[in-house]
């Protein structure tokens, strides 16, 4: 292991360019502890996102040697290249600065694939009672870790190609809804992820599965929305 | 367009795209036999002419090819030239009814 780490960061916006720091190699070190040691012992300008630390949040995420990961859980030791890093803002989002990318699309997407869960019952009414082994419930077991780090957006290359598509993670959320018994918007939602800017454009490149934190695969989800849509558009009822 | 038109579209082309899997195998399979065979130009067709399952084979054939290929080029022209809307579709149904005619004509010659 070398003492040093040669780091080159984005400063800017999206104009922007590359700059080259030295940092300090340790061990056990996240890509994530490179960044908070530039901000603080080197340059206290560099704007970046985080919270949690530990992979809960999904606020660290970024674009670490070309792909796009989240930086809290990724150590150095496996995306070092010869010593050194590359740190991007993620892809297919604005850059507000440095390695902050704007969101607000990113999440403007998950509503507008109705990732809102609409219950119909009221305090007064029994529970819903779902078995886990149903198999409704084990499709959105498999699909509702997901922790919003917009990963899979930005490894995306429809989202690349296609800037209003509603991408992996909104269309992962509205299928955990389609599986949910309880949930009382479901011919809505079916509209909401059907046609050319949703579920129907995915090419199944599985970048998404690929680079997704949580081990998640999008894919399949979109694979089921597709299903999903067709079946409903073929009985009159999209 | 609709989003169950969308959606339409999507599983026409899908569903045309099982039954080129098919024509495509049977017809290579038939090139190569018949390449294999000798036969002459002449030879095949005396075999196609009147044939009623060769004829409807490559109807089906022309028809699937005629539906597949310009919803294919409908998420080609919107992804990388960023072209939508009915300038478009206007265009790739002119596209689909030049690809029908064209094959039709092909069948109508080899088989009819």
């Amino acid at each position: 292991m070398s003492a040093t780490l040669q780091v080159r960061v984005w400063r800017g916006g999206a104009r922007g360019a590359y700059r080259e720091y030295e940092v300090p190699r340790r061990e056990s070190q996240t890509v994530l502890d490179v960044v908070t040691h530039i901000q603080r012992a080197i340059d206290p300008t560099l704007a970046y996102r985080y919270a949690c630390r530990v992979g809960m949040c999904g606020s660290c995420a970024m674009t670490v040697n070309g792909a796009p990961r989240w930086t809290c859980r990724t150590h150095v030791d496996k995306v070092a290249r010869d010593g050194r890093l590359a740190i991007a803002p993620l892809r297919n989002l604005p850059v507000i600065r440095d390695l902050v990318a704007d969101m607000r699309e990113f999440f403007d997407k998950w509503a507008r694939a109705q990732g809102q869960f609409k219950g119909a019952r009221t305090r007064a009414d029994d529970f819903e009672r779902i078995s886990p082994d149903s198999e409704a419930r084990r499709r959105a077991d498999a699909a509702i870790e997901c922790i919003g780090c917009g990963v899979c957006y930005a490894a995306c290359d429809v989202v690349a190609a296609n800037p209003g598509y509603l991408g992996p993670a909104a269309l992962n959320r509205a299928w955990t809804l389609v599986n949910d018994a309880r949930d009382a918007a479901q011919s809505g939602r079916l509209r909401a992820v059907a046609g050319d800017d949703a579920s129907l454009a995915c090419h199944t490149h599985m970048s998404c599965t690929e680079r997704c934190p949580k081990a998640l695969s999008p894919t399949a989800g979109i694979a089921g929305l597709k299903r999903a849509v067709s079946r409903a558009a073929l009985q009159g009822k999209l | 367009m609709s989003r169950r038109a969308e959606t339409l579209l999507w599983v026409a082309q899908r569903a045309s795209a099982a039954v080129l899997g098919v024509c495509v195998l049977v017809h290579l399979a038939t090139i190569i036999y018949a390449v294999q065979g000798g036969l002459t130009g002449a030879e095949i067709l005396a075999r196609t002419r009147g044939n009623g399952a060769w004829s409807a084979f490559y109807t089906v054939f022309v028809l699937a090819v005629a539906v597949h290929a310009p919803i294919g080029l409908r998420a080609v022209l919107a992804e990388w030239l960023g072209w939508r809307g009915r300038a478009r579709d206007f265009l790739l149904v002119s596209f689909a009814v030049l690809l029908a005619g064209m094959g039709m004509q092909a069948v109508s010659g080899v088989i009819g």
